[in-house]
């Protein structure tokens, strides 16, 4: 089973990104759950929600405290919340950021195999491709083309699903920008 | 049979429109509200035709006009949680009494005060005398097929049924749904055919005022519905699990129960859970095994008694219970086992959206296997430190770190 645990705040779509996360891994057959950490919700607030996949019937519903990946969608939690809390010591971690991992989480980048600590500016590619601060397709395309756990085209045709028309296809075009570019970093070894 | 990958509350939402309610009325309360939403849209939308939905302005409103519709011999469908249910109580009792066969979710929520939105059982216990059958689900696809189930059962019974499911921990989690068709469904649940209705073409009453002469009997003969119930359940859940192949639904179901030297009684969403840590104990070669308790009432005597067995020790995971009184499940269990030398213990956990995780099962299983359950109900989860934080300074009263049983909570006030 993969555990994918996402951060975010209120606004940004974490909670959406989980779903459309399972969704993707639905699309490819896999068994896969989805659910946001319940709280009050406030615009901006930190905000957590969990994914599993799996090949078989994903039974357990407990809240994820030892993640195979961390996704962080807004590279100010850093320093709010222990977003890294239990993640695997053979885990992934992906930050909406554009700077290098080894600048923004250097401790971690020691922790975590070589390659396993990326960064990706979601938010710029989410801006480009739908004039909105929701890094949720770019930030999946990202964990797609770092694990290959998903393929791009599952990511895109879970937000196309999901948002028919103008603003699934943006998505599915954040999504590419995000890919591609993580595709080209991750050739030049970066 | 089509798969998707939806929210628990958007699965139950497309199994009512399955089953063709007349009548949808609600008032939105969290974590019941996506249920609702959803059935407000099919029938705007007119995926769900011939059904009037009504979004009434409070829960009482919403109760009354359920059993108004049902008494008008219409199949009624609501949902609430928490608070809200607790409003409803009067017509609750009422819709009972009445014999209506309305089908209610009840997306499990703490009752406040302290305001909680999040899950536990306090709310769907707290009707446990109100006469209607209370089914709880421990999985979406357990939801889904158990609201097609109850209207079948409401309506052979001739009572209404509520549908517990977790709140949140379910009602807001995507997972993969096995949806049944519309053939399915309609070949299992034929059209709703009241035996006695409202009309004005044929004026009747209903409910009318009952004296001493007869209270008595009109409660034994409902008593007597919830016994014909239990085997309602039973054949209902045989013929819908054979034609959808799903495993749902039932008075309760055992998981690796057998040569178990410990079962563990659970209600609800937190059976996933457990089932994996159960697997990963017998790895380790602690046998223990589940039952997870689907029907609370009618409650399955007789079922449970033989799905215990002669296994000695059980404990019950109990997510709410009495006020000065102890758990709610156990002794239920005790008179199921009455007679045997079965020991039956109640360890309190999930209050409030605390999260069960299989670490906790783990824990549970290990304490009771120890003997550390000395009396019938243990605090399991407890944080000492904020219990402290209010009696040390106020009382000079400390705790130490839980588990907390009940005699180390009687020793306190002494």
């Amino acid at each position: 089973m993969l555990q994918i645990r996402l951060h975010g705040r209120g606004g940004q779509g974490a909670v959406t990104t989980a779903e459309m996360l399972s969704l993707s891994a639905f699309l490819e057959g896999h068994f896969a759950q989805a659910f946001p950490s319940f709280g009050s919700e406030r615009t901006g607030a930190p905000v957590v929600a969990y994914a599993r996949i799996d090949d078989q019937e994903v039974r357990t519903h407990e809240p994820i405290q030892e993640p195979d990946v961390v996704l962080v969608q807004d590279r100010t939690l850093l320093s709010v919340v222990d977003v890294f809390s239990g993640l695997s010591p053979k885990g992934y971690a992906i930050i909406n950021t554009a700077e290098a991992p080894e600048q923004v989480v250097p401790e971690l980048c020691k922790k975590l195999p070589k390659g396993h600590v990326l960064t990706v500016p979601a938010t710029d590619f989410a801006i480009k491709a739908m004039k909105m601060n929701k890094p949720g397709a770019p930030m999946l395309a990202s964990l797609a083309a770092a694990t290959g756990v998903l393929k791009l085209e599952s990511v895109q045709k879970s937000f196309q699903t999901r948002y028919p028309g103008k603003v699934g296809d943006a998505n599915a075009e954040a999504a590419a920008l995000s890919y591609n570019y993580l595709k080209e970093q991750m050739k030049e070894g970066k | 049979m089509s798969t998707e990958q939806i929210e628990g509350s958007l699965g139950v939402a497309k199994a009512v429109a399955l089953c063709h309610p007349g009548v949808v009325c609600a008032y939105p309360i969290s974590p019941q509200t996506h249920i609702v939403e959803n059935l407000g849209k099919f029938v705007k939308g007119g995926a769900l035709k011939n059904c009037d939905y009504l979004n009434v302005e409070s829960e009482f409103a919403a109760i009354s006009v359920s059993i108004g519709s049902s008494a008008g011999g219409l199949r009624t469908y609501t949902a609430t949680a928490s608070q809200g249910l607790l409003f409803m109580t009067e017509g609750i009792y009422n819709a009972s009494g009445l014999g209506l066969p309305i089908v209610m979710t009840v997306a499990s929520r703490a009752i406040g005060g302290p305001i909680n939105i999040w899950n536990d059982h306090s709310d769907s216990l707290s009707q446990r005398d109100s006469g209607w059958l209370q089914l709880f689900c421990e999985s979406n696809q357990d939801a889904l097929d158990t609201h097609i189930m109850a209207f079948k059962i409401a309506e052979t019974v001739g009572l209404p049924v509520m549908v517990c499911m977790d709140g949140f921990v379910l009602t807001h989690a995507f997972e993969r749904l096995e949806l049944p068709t519309q053939e399915q469904v309609d070949a299992f649940l034929p059209e709703y055919e009241p035996r006695e209705y409202l009309t004005p073409k044929d004026p009747v009453s209903l409910g009318s005022m009952v004296g001493p002469e007869a209270f008595t009997e009109v409660r034994f003969l409902q008593q007597r519905k919830m016994a014909k119930a239990v085997h309602v359940i039973e054949s209902v859940t045989e013929e819908y699990r054979k034609i959808t192949g799903h495993h749902s639904g039932g008075l309760l179901d055992c998981y690796k129960c057998d040569d178990a030297d410990i079962k563990l009684i659970i209600m609800g969403s937190t059976v996933g859970t457990a089932k994996d840590e159960v697997d990963r104990m017998r790895k380790a070669g602690i046998k223990v095994g589940i039952i997870s308790l689907k029907a609370f009432r009618p409650f399955p005597y007789e079922a449970l008694r033989k799905a215990i067995g002669d296994t000695k020790l059980v404990v019950c995971v109990e997510r709410a219970f009495s006020f000065g009184g102890r758990g709610i499940i156990c002794p239920e269990v005790k008179r199921a086992m009455e007679g045997t030398s079965c020991e039956v213990k109640t360890a309190i956990a999930g209050l409030g959206g605390r999260a069960i995780f299989g670490t906790t099962i783990n824990g549970i299983v290990k304490a009771a296997l120890d003997g550390k359950f000395k009396d019938e109900m243990t605090w399991f989860d407890i944080d000492s430190r904020v219990l402290n934080s209010y009696t040390k300074d106020g009382e000079g009263v400390t705790f130490p770190e839980g588990p907390l049983s009940d005699s180390q909570l009687k020793a306190s006030v002494n």
